[in-house]
């Protein structure tokens, strides 16, 4: 593997005297999709701010193309090319579907580039070519995630950052949004650090995995691996494993504790 | 009172208003931009009518090239207030940044005190006539902060919805987050807000200036113009400008009607709407789909 685009090294994050995330190391191939699983308040969305500059680490490193560009500002960390989609579908409620995609692209001067990319957007989510003019704010739910993977994606990222992306979706709508991902990721170059709840999707799309628990990574794997994984598969997949007389052990001990 | 005194009062009570609204745009693009809401905004407007008062007359500039460069002056006061000052309060407790605006505000007033000394000055400006009409006698400065506060809308509605860079003080004040991954420069555009809304407040000041005279005591004005504000719905532009006018129309019958309250309607108005609906009349707000 060559140098990642991507890599933390024992990044340590705070909230006031609280530990988020504690020592987190991960490497983010260039062109791969990598994803980090993990239960709530794993420290998953502190491991993405920290990486993006919306907050600031105490200890670590974050190396982006081999510089290290941790604690600067969040949109300086964007200008360097990472697309940040964060949770909960933020969009800018009171402006249209249009003028948020316009948005996305931000400091870009390259007009053709601009116009070929927005309409990539309005061809992996033509819902958001019919609503172009409406405000943003009165889309549905699944319409917000896709506009805000479009905004992002209108700052032509080296690296996509999707927290989430499944959040409060129907499972169609949520196949829908991976496929896109998975597309992005291969028809566009783009790289892609995925967080995810939804285990399942999330290690049918990704090429390699994490998981992380109360702020460490306790596994790594490539996602074949893990989803092989006995842990994975109780815990994250939801499949029992029963013992030979048909009757589970009330509680299984993880075999990384 | 009789038809012509009615449309006298109102005329002048839509001009007063008209004031009020150029202060509480102020007071909502920097509400809707930090959460902030600056107590010191109607002394921004006092320091507007004493800098343009200072080009004109002071060192004899002339009205018109007085008033650009005491607008331009507060706008880049305006900037340096944010970018200096109010950026590193962001993110602390309400009552802290309140203090900090009230504190502000009564160092600005001292500070013209000093400079420009505790009496009344009169600002003379090229619309000290007056207008007849219809049986309507009318003050020519009482006709142009109307004029100006139609222009100055219609100017900022262009910029915010038409230009790329209005679009992206939106965006900031919308959602900042998203706006930091989308690599807006965030903290330029919100010190770039503080400038626009000096520069309104400066143009307040100077239109003001030949009804109220220039004195420390003109940052009152502001007081009653985050009143109009309250009524419309805090954060509402639309609301900010028909609260702004409602007040100013109301004050001038209300006066009329029961003079020992005078001065005072505007917050007894405000008191009035915050009991019956507290979310002012034109609320804007946005409930996140979850």
């Amino acid at each position: 593997m060559s140098d990642p685009l991507l890599e933390t090294r024992n990044l340590e994050t705070f909230y006031g005297p609280i530990m988020a995330i504690a020592g987190v190391s991960l490497k983010v191939a260039e062109g791969s999709i990598v994803t980090v699983l993990g239960a709530n308040g794993a420290g998953k969305t502190t491991l993405l701010k920290t990486i993006s500059g919306a907050i600031d680490c105490r200890k670590g490193q974050v190396l982006f193309g081999g510089e290290p560009i941790q604690n600067r500002d969040p949109d300086e960390v964007a200008r360097r090319g990472i697309g940040h989609v964060p949770e909960g579908r933020e969009v800018f409620p009171f402006l249209s579907v249009g003028e948020n995609l316009t948005l996305g692209a931000w400091g870009r001067s390259d007009r053709a580039g601009i116009a070929r990319d927005l309409e990539t957007v309005y061809g992996y989510f033509p819902d958001l070519r019919t609503k172009h003019r409406d405000m943003a704010g009165f889309l549905s739910g699944g319409q917000q995630q896709m506009l805000a993977i479009g905004r992002a994606f209108m700052g032509n990222p080296k690296l996509m950052i999707l927290d989430e992306p499944s959040l409060g979706l129907s499972p169609l709508l949520t196949r829908t949004i991976f496929a896109i991902i998975r597309r992005i990721n291969r028809e566009q170059g783009v790289t892609v650090l995925l967080v995810e709840q939804n285990a399942r999707a999330a290690l049918e799309v990704a090429d390699h995995g994490y998981v992380m628990e109360v702020g460490r990574v306790v596994m790594e794997a490539p996602c074949a691996v893990l989803m092989e994984s006995e842990d994975v598969k109780e815990f994250y997949l939801g499949k029992a494993e029963t013992g030979v007389r048909g009757d589970r052990r009330w509680k299984k001990r993880k075999t990384w504790r | 009172m009789e038809m012509s005194d009615v449309a006298q009062l109102s005329l002048i009570g839509v001009s007063q208003g008209c004031g009020y609204a150029l202060v509480a745009l102020g007071f909502v693009f920097i509400y809707r931009a930090t959460e902030i809401v600056n107590f010191a905004h109607g002394e921004l407007m006092m320091l507007g009518a004493f800098t343009v008062l200072t080009f004109a007359e002071l060192l004899g500039l002339g009205f018109w090239l007085g008033a650009a460069l005491g607008i331009l002056s507060l706008g880049v006061f305006g900037y340096l207030l944010d970018a200096v000052v109010m950026r590193r309060v962001i993110g602390e407790s309400q009552a802290s940044v309140f203090i900090l605006t009230v504190a502000l505000g009564l160092m600005l007033k001292a500070l013209a005190g000093m400079i420009w000394g505790y009496g009344a000055r009169s600002l003379p400006s090229p619309f000290q006539t007056d207008v007849h009409f219809g049986g309507i006698v009318i003050g020519l400065d009482r006709i142009a902060v109307i004029l100006a506060t139609v222009l100055i809308c219609g100017l900022l509605w262009l910029f915010f919805s038409r230009t790329r860079l209005g679009l992206a003080i939106q965006a900031a004040s919308q959602n900042q987050l998203a706006a930091y991954y989308s690599r807006i420069p965030v903290k330029r555009l919100v010190s770039l807000v503080w400038a626009i809304a000096a520069m309104v407040a400066a143009v307040a000041g100077l239109m003001m200036a030949p009804v109220t005279q220039v004195d420390t005591e003109m940052s009152l004005f502001g007081i009653k113009a985050f009143a109009g504000a309250v009524v419309g719905g805090f954060g509402s532009i639309p609301g900010a400008l028909m609260g702004c006018l409602i007040i100013g129309v109301a004050e001038p019958f209300l006066d009329y009607a029961f003079p020992p309250l005078k001065g005072v309607y505007a917050y007894i108005l405000m008191l009035a709407v915050l009991f019956v609906r507290p979310e002012g009349l034109i609320p804007q707000t946005y409930q996140k789909k979850v």
